[in-house]
């Protein structure tokens, strides 16, 4: 395939965000992938959530690894610099990059295959170090890329689309970053744009490792009877924790809720994360409390999805590294060459 | 019994149980003689596998200033039971051995070919101290002292440096010399001091300062403004990373705030170093990773990647023996093919030989430059030998005036003024394009970074036109990058002569001192250090220049003749190949043997036979 140009015809009549850009101003090329296919809506909730989040395109950088997934990146944001790096690596890719520039936004997108199979050490050890970013799984259970092979995020027994029974053990995302310390966890479906997009903004805002593992149909090989990655699957066993609203920072809050149904959590920046309760026992900042009710709903067939957890005061990697604020890539010579005189007196040291 | 005799010239071993505190009363030891103005090359040898942990740090003291490693040994100074026999069995006929007489061997463990000098090192340190420790610990500078004694180094010497390492903590200056003076006392006054083999302060060491490659390539790092370093642990690269981080606190903290103008990230595997990286690189820092073979190994699918996608990303190796684990703990040069070419599909990469710490220093900080220039992976080759050990060589140097080479790099300024963009798009024809940081600016420059295939304006394309395009361009450059890398060193003959050999990285030190044994054996040979691959141009010269030409490497393969003569055209037959790869560094002897032998071949008969370099025997 080769690159599409999508026409940029501007209706003069489209709504433009606080920095003057229309949604189109956020999207990329055409898509080459399948009509259908969940990824697509999810490059669609990304381009609504950036729009809506008048957040200025260049300032993101967006990576993802190899898979029909990670072609998406190029699908969206066609002004922000994007790197689509090797299999299952991209979690080193954007820890570099992070480390090199802490004041760009980080937006990863991999596969199940990418991050749950190959890369199943990148994506456990770039959660554990706190990287800040948006990490987003568009989860469809198989490789669709590579034509339909399982990967391991396929549950246990369900079925491919040749008939042949996944036997092993399936990992699920959402537990390990939790277990890892993802201080951002939520769990969302492709279908269900209301749901996401919130939640991606949420995560855009979360000033640390903010994972995403979003279930996304592929429509090719992997949306039969039997699949429990498939659209009708999905929809029957999808049981929503909680809605989400994000608040910008200062602004009032005026709606009522009644005691008991809503959920309020301040980030660091001051902005706030509203959660109108669904499941009225939920704690979204109990980390302990989300493991176990991501299990017990998995073993009773139901698929928890919503903002799982959030840590109000999360650390991040510049954090843990302790670096200047100012972005490394900006460093000029007089800040990083010690000069002749230091080594002179580094050579004394050394007779 | 013959007895060796020769002064500041010979060869001394200390076989030592791993942490036992020998390794600073060794260093210790060595240094005093470089006080004397006598140059010294010290050795540590530790296997990574034998029981009892045995190191060994051998010590080639050379007036002369020969830094290579000499072969054999003058004075053992066996302090571990484990290693005896191999041990004694090593010392040159007429040479000595120094042991710990507490305990009372059999007659049947020495030999008689040797001079024998017990002397009752755990009965002494046992009378004057208690604590274990301290027992330990003071038994290594008894011994130093009863050495300086049996070799006349110096004692102000040993006691200034002792001065200088318990600076602020004087409260163990006095127990120290105190333990070296009970050292030498009984060394004075019951062992046959001087031995044959002794000290004269000289005047040959002036200015040199004395340090580790690793440690000097970290500084080159730091100079060169690296602020990302990604690594795993691997000998014997690790202390490159540490040396980088202990550099960085002194040099690189912002002295208001107390944060760090560095980022250093242990990652989880050289897979996961690699691509920080790459990662950092891409977003406009300097980024570096060290490793050895093995994490070359790993890191090739990403090499690939930035090869095609053209990140600059620096690569320090510091080679041991291979394949796989290999000898994990000894030297080799057995990366270069593996550098020239990793990863899959066509690539080439560019690679820096430096051969001494000086050099170390300063590849390590242009090859910021080279890279950032290139847009593509560089590697600083060093190996085990000048990585791991400490070298005498000339004081590193910074030119204030140098700038650093950022490439060709689009800023907000460019862009707004309205510079044409493509990521691909070659407009000054030597391959090299121009990129942009990400962020740079709101509606220009932006690009998608790819290991596919895409055109000039980094827009996916699987036109086979497009793709050759782009790989031709990929040539182009790295002609470019044969005028940028450090050139040849050319050490000429006193006659002209139809004979040369190359050479490169830790051979240097052997080869110098090979090129004056075999110059003073009539036989005349032009020597060529290649610095640097691609080849310069000169390198190709100098090599049709000569009928016949010797390429000197450690590995077992004659790595760097294949890509003179794969890359360089050159005519096979007149490569003739000395290859040295047990492991241990190559000697001048051996270069020598190789060489003079071989031209035997050629009818080039010497004038008179080559003399054995140093004290010892052969
Ligand atoms: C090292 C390596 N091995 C194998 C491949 C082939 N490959 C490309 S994509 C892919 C699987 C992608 O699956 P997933 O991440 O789930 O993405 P999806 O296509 O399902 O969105 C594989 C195995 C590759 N590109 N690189
Ligand atoms: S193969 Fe599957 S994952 Fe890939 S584009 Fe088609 S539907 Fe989507
Ligand atoms: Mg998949």
């Amino acid at each position: 395939m080769t690159y599409l140009a999508k026409p940029k015809l501007h209706h003069p009549d489209l709504p433009k965000n606080k920095l003057g850009f229309t949604r189109r101003d956020y999207e990329g090329t055409v898509s080459t992938l399948c009509a259908g296919c969940g990824h697509d809506s999810i490059t669609g909730a990304i381009i609504q959530a950036c729009f809506e989040m008048d957040i200025a395109p260049h300032r993101v950088a967006k990576l993802s690894g190899i898979g029909c997934s990670s072609k998406t990146p190029t699908y969206f944001l066609g002004q922000s610099h994007g790197f689509n790096t090797v299999h299952g690596r991209m979690p080193s890719v954007l820890t570099g990059a992070n480390a090199a520039n802490r004041d760009l936004i980080y937006l990863g997108v991999s596969g199940d295959g990418d991050s749950a199979s190959i890369g199943l050490g990148q994506f456990a050890h770039v959660m554990r170090r706190g990287v800040n970013m948006t990490y987003i799984v568009e989860n469809n259970g198989v490789y669709g890329l590579t034509k339909g092979q399982f990967s391991a995020t396929a549950d246990r027994g369900s079925k491919s689309k040749r008939g042949a029974l996944n036997a092993d053990e399936s990992i699920d995302l959402v537990l390990m970053a939790l277990q890892l310390g993802a201080t951002y966890v939520a769990r969302s479906f492709s279908g269900d744009k209301a749901q996401l997009v919130p939640l991606i903004k949420g995560a855009l805002m979360h000033p640390g490792a903010a994972f995403l593992d979003v279930i996304s149909p592929c429509v090719a090989f992997n949306n039969h009877d039997g699949s429990t990655k498939s659209y009708d699957y999905v929809r029957e066993h999808n049981e929503a924790v909680n809605a989400m609203d994000v608040i910008p920072i200062r602004s009032e809050i005026t709606t009522n809720y009644e005691p008991g149904t809503v959920q309020e959590i301040r980030q660091h920046d001051g902005s706030m994360i509203r959660l109108r309760k669904l499941e009225p026992s939920y704690d979204a900042s109990n980390r302990l409390r989300a493991m176990n009710f991501v299990q017990e709903r998995y073993a009773l067939g139901e698929i928890a999805t919503g903002l799982l957890y959030v840590a109000s005061a999360p650390r991040d990697l510049h954090d843990s590294l302790n670096t200047v604020a100012t972005p490394l890539n900006e460093l000029n010579e007089r800040e990083l060459c010690p000069g002749n005189a230091a080594l002179e007196k580094f050579n004394q040291g050394l007779r | 019994m013959k007895r060796i005799e020769s002064v500041n010239d010979f060869v001394i071993k200390f076989a030592n149980v791993n942490g036992s505190g020998s390794a600073s009363a060794n260093t210790l030891f060595a240094k005093s003689i470089m006080r004397m103005g006598v140059p010294i090359s010290p050795r540590n040898i530790f296997p990574s596998n034998i029981q009892g942990l045995p190191t060994w740090y051998e010590v080639r003291v050379s007036e002369q200033g020969w830094l290579g490693r000499r072969g054999g040994c003058d004075l053992m100074v066996a302090m571990n039971p484990q290693t005896w026999e191999p041990d004694v069995a090593e010392i040159e006929p007429g040479g000595y051995l120094f042991y710990d007489s507490t305990r009372p061997m059999p007659a049947s463990r020495f030999r008689d070919d040797i001079h024998v000098i017990g002397m009752p090192l755990t009965e002494i340190t046992n009378a004057a101290y208690s604590d274990p420790r301290q027992r330990q610990l003071f038994k290594n500078i008894i011994y130093v002292g009863a050495l300086s004694a049996l070799l006349e180094i110096d004692v102000p010497e040993i006691e200034k440096l002792i001065a200088e390492q318990y600076k602020g903590k004087e409260k163990l200056l006095e127990p120290n010399i105190k333990a070296l003076h009970m050292g030498r006392d009984y060394a004075l006054a019951h062992l046959p001091c001087p031995l044959g083999i002794r000290v004269r302060r000289g005047d040959r060491v002036g200015k040199k300062v004395f340090l580790e490659g690793n440690s000097a390539v970290a500084l080159g790092c730091v100079y060169g403004g690296a602020t990302f370093a990604a690594w795993y642990p691997i000998t014997p690269s690790s202390s490159v990373a540490e040396a980088f981080a202990k550099h960085c606190r002194k040099f690189r903290v912002d002295p208001g705030t107390t944060k760090n103008r560095f980022a250093i990230v242990q990652a989880e595997d050289e897979l996961a170093s690699i691509g920080m990286v790459i990662g950092a690189a891409w977003n406009g820092a300097r980024a570096f990773t060290c490793t050895s073979g093995p994490g070359i190994s790993l890191m090739s699918e990403f090499i690939g990647l930035a090869y095609f996608a053209e990140i600059p990303a620096v690569i320090i190796n510091v080679q041991r023996a291979g394949p796989s684990t290999g000898m994990p703990t000894r030297t080799q040069q057995a990366d270069v093919l593996a550098c020239a070419y990793a990863s899959h599909g066509d690539t080439k990469h560019v690679l820096l030989f430096p051969e001494d710490p000086k050099e170390c220093f300063e590849h390590a900080a242009v090859s910021f430059d080279l890279a950032d220039r290139l847009q593509t992976p560089v590697f600083v080759l060093l190996d085990l030998d000048i990585g791991m050990n400490e070298r005498l060589c000339e004081p590193l140097q910074w030119d204030d005036k140098r700038h650093y080479d950022r490439g060709k790099v689009r800023s907000y300024q460019d862009l707004e003024a309205g510079a044409r963009f493509g990521r691909y798009l070659d407009v000054d024809g030597d391959g090299i394009t121009y990129r942009t940081y990400p962020g740079t600016h709101p509606k220009r420059g932006a690009f998608f970074t790819r290991g596919t295939s895409r055109d000039r304006y980094a827009r996916y394309t699987e036109d086979g036109k497009a793709y050759v395009d782009n790989m031709q361009r990929l040539l182009r450059k790295f002609e470019t990058a044969k005028d940028l890398v450090p050139k040849p060193e050319h050490i000429d003959a006193r006659k002209p002569s139809r004979f040369g050999v190359i050479f490169y990285g830790s051979t240097g030190p052997a080869m110098r001192e090979a090129l004056v044994e075999l110059e003073a054996a009539a036989i005349d040979i032009d020597a060529l250090r290649i610095r640097a691959f691609p080849f310069h141009e000169e390198v190709l010269e100098w090599a049709n220049r000569h009928e016949h030409v010797f390429v000197v490497e450690q590995n077992r393969d004659a790595q760097l003749r294949t890509l003179l003569v794969a890359e360089g055209q050159l005519d096979p037959s007149k490569l003739t190949p000395v290859l040295h790869y047990d492991g241990t560094p190559i000697t001048a002897r051996f270069i020598q043997g190789e060489i003079a032998q071989r031209l035997g071949a050629f009818n080039v008969t010497p004038l008179k036979k080559t003399a054995a370099s140093g004290g010892g025997g052969e």
